[in-house]
């Protein structure tokens, strides 16, 4: 495939690389003269020293032919720029993809005609979501004089505590629920309370069995 | 009318003055806090220190109502952003944005915005005067002229002279 990549930054560059690595034929345009030169020096020439979001430098890169031009500067209304001056210089066939850098733009892009963007943001904040479900447990200091800390975490809906009475548990020895925070109030976490989901806890615990802690609220 | 300017600069910042001497209702948005010193000291509109491309800085001064909408900002790209968001997403019927580059001008007016070139406007208009077609700029010439010397009567009135009194 033959790929125009506009902007030649962090991203860019190592999209260039990496693209190159694949097979496949690419063109950067960078408009700082040294990064251009410094990428030419590590890539070959295969960069466009001038501004991408030119439509005359577009069609110097080819952008006529190219299967994708990817926008992946920094600055979003300039990454809106290009794909617009892409979308009316490439052919039917080429894709235009740009990086959104304020998620919120992803709607923007999308009612203004560019459908397929990227957004380092969200791809990060999807990734953190699904592979960390009790980042709700949070250490929040060590109290002093003691081998104990407090830890606030919150009963996620799928998790064993969720529907559970507090004595059935399982908590490590010497670990203590200090308090339930339900809607807002705080309830006393006597031993028949129900743990629901969304409740947050207190929890007193031996800083050496945060796992157990972890292990027995969360499975 | 209601009118938003995204830009504070020298252009927004006159626009904004005329307009708001006229009794408009004027909103100016700009990221840097300085700019709005380019206003007159007579302005009375609305100042929001913010960017004018984010969709919750325009909502929350009120693009909904606006009558008119204006990207003068120092960059095209900002502009253009700006200025598309005004037009589709929250249908604002006249959008106007200052693009330098010609050939992007060209592409966005077949978009329906009122793209605005101020080095292509000055050329035409010197290049009009160097042949004395006068019908090309009297009657911008003449508004011109009397504008600037209501800003320097105001800045002459605003001056510490009373102090003397």
């Amino acid at each position: 495939m033959y790929i125009v990549i506009a902007g030649g930054g962090e991203v860019g560059f190592h999209l260039a690389k990496a693209l190159i690595e694949g097979g496949h034929e690419i063109m950067v345009i960078e408009s700082d003269r040294r990064r251009a030169q410094w990428i030419e020096e590590q890539l070959g020439s295969v960069v466009l020293n001038a501004p991408a979001d030119e439509g005359r430098y577009q069609l110097e890169a080819g952008c006529q032919r190219a299967d994708a031009v990817l926008a992946v500067t920094g600055e979003d209304a300039k990454n809106l720029v290009i794909c617009q001056l892409a979308r009316y210089n490439c052919g039917p066939h080429g894709r235009v993809i740009a990086r959104v850098n304020d998620p919120k733009n992803e709607i923007v892009f999308k009612t203004l005609g560019i459908d397929e963007t990227v957004s380092s943001t969200r791809v990060l904040m999807n990734v953190i979501e699904q592979e960390l479900p009790a980042s709700g447990f949070l250490p929040l200091m060590p109290l002093g004089g003691s081998h104990l800390e407090l830890i606030e975490t919150e009963v996620t809906p799928g998790s064993p505590a969720s529907g559970k009475a507090v004595r059935a548990l399982n908590l490590p020895e010497g670990s203590l629920i200090g308090g339930i925070v339900r809607a807002g109030q705080v309830v006393q976490a006597s031993a028949e309370a129900v743990l629901q989901a969304g409740d947050r806890l207190i929890v007193f615990a031996p800083t050496a069995a945060e796992a157990e802690v972890r292990k027995s609220l969360f499975g | 009318m209601n009118v938003l300017i995204v830009g504070c600069g020298r252009v927004g910042a006159t626009l904004a003055g005329i307009l708001d001497a006229e009794g408009h209702g004027v909103t100016t948005v700009d990221v840097e806090r300085a700019s709005f010193a380019h206003l007159p000291a007579t302005y009375r509109g609305a100042t929001f220190l913010g960017n004018g491309s984010d969709l919750d800085v325009l909502r929350q001064n009120g693009i909904d109502k606006a009558d008119a909408f204006l990207a003068l900002t120092q960059g095209d790209n900002r502009n253009l952003m700006a200025a598309q968001i005004a037009k589709e997403i929250f249908g604002v019927k006249r959008v106007f944005a200052k693009v330098n580059d010609p050939i992007r001008s060209e592409i966005y007016r077949e978009k329906g915005i009122t793209t605005i070139s101020r080095t292509t406007i000055l050329a035409v208009l010197l290049h009009a005067m160097l042949r004395d077609e006068r019908e090309v700029g009297e009657v911008l010439l003449e508004r011109t002229l009397h504008l600037e010397r209501q800003m320097t009567g105001q800045e002459l009135a605003d001056a510490p002279v009373g102090a003397k009194r």
